[in-house]
Protein backbone atom coordinates (compact mmCIF):
# COMPACT_ATOMS: atom_id res chain seq x y z
CA UNK A 1 0.00 0.00 0.00
CA UNK A 2 1.64 3.56 -0.82
CA UNK A 3 2.01 5.72 1.77
CA UNK A 4 -0.85 8.23 0.56
CA UNK A 5 -3.32 4.99 0.02
CA UNK A 6 -1.73 4.23 4.04
CA UNK A 7 -2.37 7.89 5.35
CA UNK A 8 -6.21 8.25 3.72
CA UNK A 9 -7.06 4.93 5.16
CA UNK A 10 -5.52 5.86 8.85
CA UNK A 11 -7.88 8.84 8.87
CA UNK A 12 -10.69 7.00 7.72
CA UNK A 13 -10.20 4.71 10.13
CA UNK A 14 -10.36 7.06 12.97
CA UNK A 15 -13.26 8.65 11.94
CA UNK A 16 -15.04 5.33 10.69
CA UNK A 17 -14.22 4.28 14.49
CA UNK A 18 -15.11 7.26 16.68
CA UNK A 19 -18.86 6.85 14.56
CA UNK A 20 -19.26 3.77 15.40
CA UNK A 21 -18.98 4.47 19.02
CA UNK A 22 -20.83 7.81 19.11
CA UNK A 23 -23.34 5.65 17.19
CA UNK A 24 -23.67 3.37 20.75
CA UNK A 25 -24.96 6.33 22.52
CA UNK A 26 -28.23 6.62 20.04
CA UNK A 27 -30.98 5.74 22.56
CA UNK A 28 -28.65 6.05 25.69
CA UNK A 29 -27.56 9.39 26.07
CA UNK A 30 -28.54 11.42 28.86
CA UNK A 31 -31.58 13.28 26.96
CA UNK A 32 -33.12 12.52 23.44
CA UNK A 33 -31.54 15.92 22.43
CA UNK A 34 -28.52 14.43 23.07
CA UNK A 35 -28.92 11.42 21.25
CA UNK A 36 -29.55 13.33 17.99
CA UNK A 37 -26.53 15.13 18.51
CA UNK A 38 -24.42 12.64 19.15
CA UNK A 39 -26.11 10.54 16.12
CA UNK A 40 -25.49 13.55 13.97
CA UNK A 41 -21.94 13.53 14.88
CA UNK A 42 -21.24 9.97 14.26
CA UNK A 43 -23.15 10.59 10.37
CA UNK A 44 -20.97 13.56 10.00
CA UNK A 45 -17.49 11.36 10.59
CA UNK A 46 -19.09 8.05 8.57
CA UNK A 47 -19.28 10.33 5.60
CA UNK A 48 -15.72 11.15 6.22
CA UNK A 49 -14.63 7.59 6.42
CA UNK A 50 -17.20 6.98 3.45
CA UNK A 51 -14.85 9.36 1.20
CA UNK A 52 -11.75 8.21 2.82
CA UNK A 53 -12.06 4.56 2.35
CA UNK A 54 -13.02 4.79 -1.38
CA UNK A 55 -9.87 6.88 -1.79
CA UNK A 56 -7.41 4.16 -0.35
CA UNK A 57 -9.17 1.29 -1.80
CA UNK A 58 -8.61 3.37 -5.55
CA UNK A 59 -5.08 4.43 -4.59
CA UNK A 60 -4.92 0.76 -3.00
CA UNK A 61 -5.60 -0.68 -6.53
CA UNK A 62 -6.34 -4.12 -5.18
CA UNK A 63 -10.07 -4.10 -5.99
CA UNK A 64 -11.32 -2.99 -2.43
CA UNK A 65 -14.57 -0.44 -2.32
CA UNK A 66 -14.96 1.18 1.10
CA UNK A 67 -16.79 -1.77 2.31
CA UNK A 68 -14.63 -4.22 1.55
CA UNK A 69 -12.23 -2.29 3.82
CA UNK A 70 -14.54 -1.42 6.75
CA UNK A 71 -16.38 -4.93 6.92
CA UNK A 72 -13.87 -7.49 6.16
CA UNK A 73 -10.62 -6.40 7.16
CA UNK A 74 -9.71 -7.64 10.97
CA UNK A 75 -8.39 -5.35 13.89
CA UNK A 76 -4.42 -5.61 12.96
CA UNK A 77 -5.43 -4.11 9.62
CA UNK A 78 -6.83 -1.20 10.86
CA UNK A 79 -5.52 1.61 11.48
CA UNK A 80 -7.04 4.14 13.43
CA UNK A 81 -5.59 5.68 16.47
CA UNK A 82 -6.08 3.96 19.65
CA UNK A 83 -8.25 6.82 21.36
CA UNK A 84 -11.31 6.77 19.16
CA UNK A 85 -11.66 3.04 20.06
CA UNK A 86 -11.99 2.85 23.94
CA UNK A 87 -15.22 2.44 24.95
CA UNK A 88 -17.64 5.34 25.39
CA UNK A 89 -17.56 5.14 29.02
CA UNK A 90 -19.62 7.03 30.58
CA UNK A 91 -20.74 10.24 29.32
CA UNK A 92 -18.00 12.31 30.65
CA UNK A 93 -15.48 10.78 28.85
CA UNK A 94 -17.04 10.60 25.87
CA UNK A 95 -17.15 14.50 25.89
CA UNK A 96 -13.18 14.20 26.90
CA UNK A 97 -12.19 12.34 23.94
CA UNK A 98 -14.56 13.79 21.61
CA UNK A 99 -13.13 17.77 22.74
CA UNK A 100 -9.01 15.80 22.25
CA UNK A 101 -9.89 14.58 18.79
CA UNK A 102 -12.23 17.16 17.30
CA UNK A 103 -9.95 19.56 18.31
CA UNK A 104 -7.36 17.58 16.37
CA UNK A 105 -9.44 16.98 13.45
CA UNK A 106 -10.45 20.61 12.80
CA UNK A 107 -6.40 21.51 13.07
CA UNK A 108 -5.91 18.72 10.91
CA UNK A 109 -8.81 19.84 8.12
CA UNK A 110 -7.30 23.36 8.25
CA UNK A 111 -4.14 21.80 7.25
CA UNK A 112 -5.38 20.14 4.58
CA UNK A 113 -7.46 22.98 2.62
CA UNK A 114 -4.19 23.39 1.59
CA UNK A 115 -3.51 20.06 0.17
CA UNK A 116 -2.11 19.71 -3.35
CA UNK A 117 -4.18 16.65 -3.25
CA UNK A 118 -7.43 17.21 -4.42
CA UNK A 119 -9.72 14.42 -2.74
CA UNK A 120 -8.06 15.68 0.40
CA UNK A 121 -8.37 18.81 -0.25
CA UNK A 122 -11.92 18.60 -1.44
CA UNK A 123 -12.59 16.34 1.78
CA UNK A 124 -11.55 18.83 4.20
CA UNK A 125 -13.02 21.62 2.79
CA UNK A 126 -16.67 19.88 4.03
CA UNK A 127 -15.11 17.99 7.01
CA UNK A 128 -13.87 21.84 8.52
CA UNK A 129 -17.23 23.14 8.97
CA UNK A 130 -18.52 19.60 10.35
CA UNK A 131 -15.84 19.53 12.99
CA UNK A 132 -16.08 22.94 13.80
CA UNK A 133 -19.40 22.29 15.07
CA UNK A 134 -18.00 18.84 16.75
CA UNK A 135 -15.28 20.99 18.32
CA UNK A 136 -17.87 23.32 19.60
CA UNK A 137 -20.42 20.30 20.96
CA UNK A 138 -17.51 18.95 23.15
CA UNK A 139 -16.43 22.37 24.59
CA UNK A 140 -20.06 23.27 25.75
CA UNK A 141 -20.20 19.92 27.64
CA UNK A 142 -16.65 20.10 29.25
CA UNK A 143 -17.19 23.46 30.55
CA UNK A 144 -20.28 22.79 31.91
CA UNK A 145 -19.50 19.22 33.82
CA UNK A 146 -15.87 20.68 34.40
CA UNK A 147 -17.56 23.85 36.09
CA UNK A 148 -20.84 22.60 37.10
CA UNK A 149 -21.53 20.83 40.75
CA UNK A 150 -18.93 19.03 42.85
CA UNK A 151 -20.19 15.64 41.19
CA UNK A 152 -20.17 16.69 37.65
CA UNK A 153 -16.44 18.15 37.93
CA UNK A 154 -15.13 15.15 39.52
CA UNK A 155 -16.53 12.97 36.94
CA UNK A 156 -15.28 14.88 34.12
CA UNK A 157 -11.57 14.99 35.58
CA UNK A 158 -12.08 11.34 35.71
CA UNK A 159 -12.74 11.27 32.06
CA UNK A 160 -10.50 13.38 30.89
CA UNK A 161 -7.52 11.41 32.46
CA UNK A 162 -8.74 8.25 31.17
CA UNK A 163 -8.16 9.27 27.89
CA UNK A 164 -5.31 11.83 27.73
CA UNK A 165 -2.65 9.23 27.82
CA UNK A 166 -4.08 8.24 23.63
CA UNK A 167 -3.20 12.03 23.21
CA UNK A 168 0.17 11.96 22.17
CA UNK A 169 -0.42 8.86 19.45
CA UNK A 170 -2.42 11.49 17.83
CA UNK A 171 0.52 13.57 16.64
CA UNK A 172 3.26 10.69 16.18
CA UNK A 173 5.20 11.63 13.11
CA UNK A 174 3.62 9.99 9.90
CA UNK A 175 4.86 8.90 6.42
CA UNK A 176 6.56 12.03 4.64
CA UNK A 177 3.45 13.30 2.15
CA UNK A 178 5.39 17.02 1.11
CA UNK A 179 2.42 19.35 0.07
CA UNK A 180 0.27 16.80 0.45
CA UNK A 181 -0.04 15.40 3.93
CA UNK A 182 1.00 17.68 7.34
CA UNK A 183 2.91 16.03 9.43
CA UNK A 184 0.83 15.25 12.47
CA UNK A 185 3.57 16.74 15.10
CA UNK A 186 3.15 20.55 13.27
CA UNK A 187 -0.86 20.48 14.34
CA UNK A 188 0.21 20.29 18.57
CA UNK A 189 0.98 24.08 19.15
CA UNK A 190 -2.34 24.98 17.46
CA UNK A 191 -4.34 21.69 19.43
CA UNK A 192 -3.15 22.82 22.66
CA UNK A 193 -3.82 26.82 21.92
CA UNK A 194 -7.84 25.87 21.83
CA UNK A 195 -7.44 22.95 24.18
CA UNK A 196 -5.78 24.68 26.94
CA UNK A 197 -7.95 27.66 27.39
CA UNK A 198 -11.29 24.96 27.53
CA UNK A 199 -9.76 23.09 30.37
CA UNK A 200 -8.49 25.87 32.70
CA UNK A 201 -11.99 27.54 31.98
CA UNK A 202 -13.43 24.25 32.95
CA UNK A 203 -11.32 24.44 36.31
CA UNK A 204 -9.90 20.96 35.02
CA UNK A 205 -6.17 19.82 35.44
CA UNK A 206 -4.23 19.04 32.51
CA UNK A 207 -3.94 14.90 33.45
CA UNK A 208 0.02 14.32 33.61
CA UNK A 209 -0.05 10.52 32.43
CA UNK A 210 3.23 8.41 33.03
CA UNK A 211 2.26 6.48 30.19
CA UNK A 212 1.26 7.00 26.23
CA UNK A 213 -0.30 4.51 23.82
CA UNK A 214 1.48 3.89 20.74
CA UNK A 215 0.64 2.18 17.31
CA UNK A 216 -2.32 2.26 16.52
CA UNK A 217 -1.19 3.71 12.95
CA UNK A 218 0.85 0.01 12.86
CA UNK A 219 -2.08 -2.00 13.17
CA UNK A 220 -1.38 -2.12 17.01
CA UNK A 221 -4.88 -1.62 18.87
CA UNK A 222 -6.35 -2.27 22.55
CA UNK A 223 -8.59 -5.36 23.53
CA UNK A 224 -11.25 -3.55 22.46
CA UNK A 225 -11.23 -3.03 18.56
CA UNK A 226 -11.76 -6.62 18.18
CA UNK A 227 -15.32 -6.04 20.28
CA UNK A 228 -16.17 -2.96 17.95
CA UNK A 229 -15.47 -4.62 14.53
CA UNK A 230 -17.08 -8.15 15.75
CA UNK A 231 -20.94 -5.55 16.28
CA UNK A 232 -19.82 -3.92 13.29
CA UNK A 233 -19.10 -6.49 10.87
CA UNK A 234 -21.58 -8.57 11.88
CA UNK A 235 -24.12 -8.09 9.27
CA UNK A 236 -21.88 -7.63 6.55
CA UNK A 237 -19.83 -10.77 7.18
CA UNK A 238 -23.18 -13.02 8.13
CA UNK A 239 -25.00 -11.24 4.51
CA UNK A 240 -22.03 -11.05 2.29
CA UNK A 241 -22.76 -8.16 -0.29
CA UNK A 242 -26.37 -7.49 1.44
CA UNK A 243 -27.79 -4.03 0.67
CA UNK A 244 -31.14 -2.24 1.61
CA UNK B 1 -45.78 30.47 37.97
CA UNK B 2 -42.60 28.78 36.97
CA UNK B 3 -39.33 31.40 36.55
CA UNK B 4 -37.93 30.99 33.03
CA UNK B 5 -35.36 28.72 34.15
CA UNK B 6 -36.98 26.35 36.64
CA UNK B 7 -35.79 22.90 35.83
CA UNK B 8 -39.36 21.65 36.21
CA UNK B 9 -39.48 17.92 36.59
CA UNK B 10 -37.47 16.10 34.07
CA UNK B 11 -34.22 18.31 34.96
CA UNK B 12 -33.76 20.70 32.18
CA UNK B 13 -35.96 23.35 31.79
CA UNK B 14 -38.30 23.37 28.08
CA UNK B 15 -37.39 25.58 25.22
CA UNK B 16 -39.52 26.74 22.01
CA UNK B 17 -38.00 27.03 18.89
CA UNK B 18 -38.47 29.38 16.14
CA UNK B 19 -36.78 28.63 12.86
CA UNK B 20 -36.63 30.83 9.49
CA UNK B 21 -36.61 28.86 6.69
CA UNK B 22 -34.87 31.20 4.63
CA UNK B 23 -34.06 35.36 3.97
CA UNK B 24 -37.12 37.35 3.01
CA UNK B 25 -39.70 34.60 5.60
CA UNK B 26 -40.42 35.36 9.20
CA UNK B 27 -39.21 32.69 11.85
CA UNK B 28 -41.74 29.79 12.39
CA UNK B 29 -42.39 28.20 15.89
CA UNK B 30 -41.35 24.18 14.89
CA UNK B 31 -41.48 22.35 18.32
CA UNK B 32 -39.74 22.28 21.85
CA UNK B 33 -37.04 20.85 23.47
CA UNK B 34 -35.30 20.20 26.32
CA UNK B 35 -31.46 22.18 26.99
CA UNK B 36 -30.04 22.89 30.19
CA UNK B 37 -29.76 26.83 29.29
CA UNK B 38 -29.78 29.13 26.47
CA UNK B 39 -26.67 28.68 24.51
CA UNK B 40 -27.40 24.59 24.97
CA UNK B 41 -30.78 24.75 23.38
CA UNK B 42 -29.58 26.56 20.68
CA UNK B 43 -27.63 24.03 20.01
CA UNK B 44 -30.14 21.15 20.34
CA UNK B 45 -32.36 23.33 18.25
CA UNK B 46 -29.67 23.07 15.68
CA UNK B 47 -29.39 19.27 15.97
CA UNK B 48 -32.84 18.50 16.26
CA UNK B 49 -34.93 20.84 13.98
CA UNK B 50 -32.10 21.89 11.08
CA UNK B 51 -30.65 18.37 10.42
CA UNK B 52 -32.53 18.69 6.96
CA UNK B 53 -30.92 21.90 5.66
CA UNK B 54 -34.64 23.38 7.08
CA UNK B 55 -33.12 27.01 8.17
CA UNK B 56 -31.05 29.83 8.01
CA UNK B 57 -31.83 31.53 11.47
CA UNK B 58 -32.78 29.95 14.80
CA UNK B 59 -34.62 31.47 18.16
CA UNK B 60 -35.17 29.38 20.79
CA UNK B 61 -37.05 30.96 23.73
CA UNK B 62 -37.63 30.02 27.24
CA UNK B 63 -41.37 28.25 27.10
CA UNK B 64 -42.05 29.74 30.69
CA UNK B 65 -41.56 33.02 29.20
CA UNK B 66 -44.46 32.49 26.59
CA UNK B 67 -47.75 34.31 27.84
CA UNK B 68 -50.89 32.55 26.46
CA UNK B 69 -54.59 32.90 25.98
CA UNK B 70 -56.55 30.65 28.20
CA UNK B 71 -58.87 28.66 26.30
CA UNK B 72 -61.77 29.68 28.37
CA UNK B 73 -61.64 32.84 26.85
CA UNK B 74 -61.82 31.47 23.44
CA UNK B 75 -65.05 32.93 22.67
CA UNK B 76 -64.48 36.45 23.83
CA UNK B 77 -61.44 36.60 21.65
CA UNK B 78 -61.94 35.14 18.20
CA UNK B 79 -65.59 35.03 18.15
CA UNK B 80 -66.36 38.33 17.36
CA UNK B 81 -64.29 38.38 14.30
CA UNK B 82 -65.96 35.45 12.65
CA UNK B 83 -69.10 37.94 11.30
CA UNK B 84 -67.19 40.34 10.05
CA UNK B 85 -66.14 39.18 5.84
CA UNK B 86 -65.64 42.66 5.30
CA UNK B 87 -62.55 42.68 7.14
CA UNK B 88 -61.02 39.86 4.18
CA UNK B 89 -59.51 41.49 1.41
CA UNK B 90 -61.80 39.23 -0.86
CA UNK B 91 -63.03 42.28 -2.49
CA UNK B 92 -60.12 43.13 -4.55
CA UNK B 93 -58.74 41.62 -8.02
CA UNK B 94 -55.22 40.56 -7.01
CA UNK B 95 -53.37 42.65 -9.77
CA UNK B 96 -51.65 40.21 -12.73
CA UNK B 97 -48.50 39.36 -11.64
CA UNK B 98 -47.99 40.11 -8.22
CA UNK B 99 -47.01 36.88 -6.04
CA UNK B 100 -46.34 37.35 -2.77
CA UNK B 101 -49.72 38.84 -1.69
Amino acid sequence: MSPLAAYALGLGDDALILAQRLGEWAARAPQIEEDLALANIALDLLGQARTLLTYAGELEQAGRDEDDLAYLRDDREFRNVQLVELPGGDFAVTMARQLIFSAYQYELYTALLGSADETLAGLAGKAVKEVAYHRDHATQWVLRLGDGTDLSHERMQAGLDQVWPYTAELFDPASQLPGIATDPATLRPAWETYVTPVLREATLERPQPRWRSRGGRDGLHTEHLGHLLSEMQHLHRSHPGATW
Amino acid sequence: MNQPNDPGKRGWPLWEVFIRARRGLSHQHVGSLHAPDAAMALRNARDVYTRRGEGVSIWVVPSAAIVANSPDEKDSFFDPAQDKVYRHPTFYDVPEGAKQL
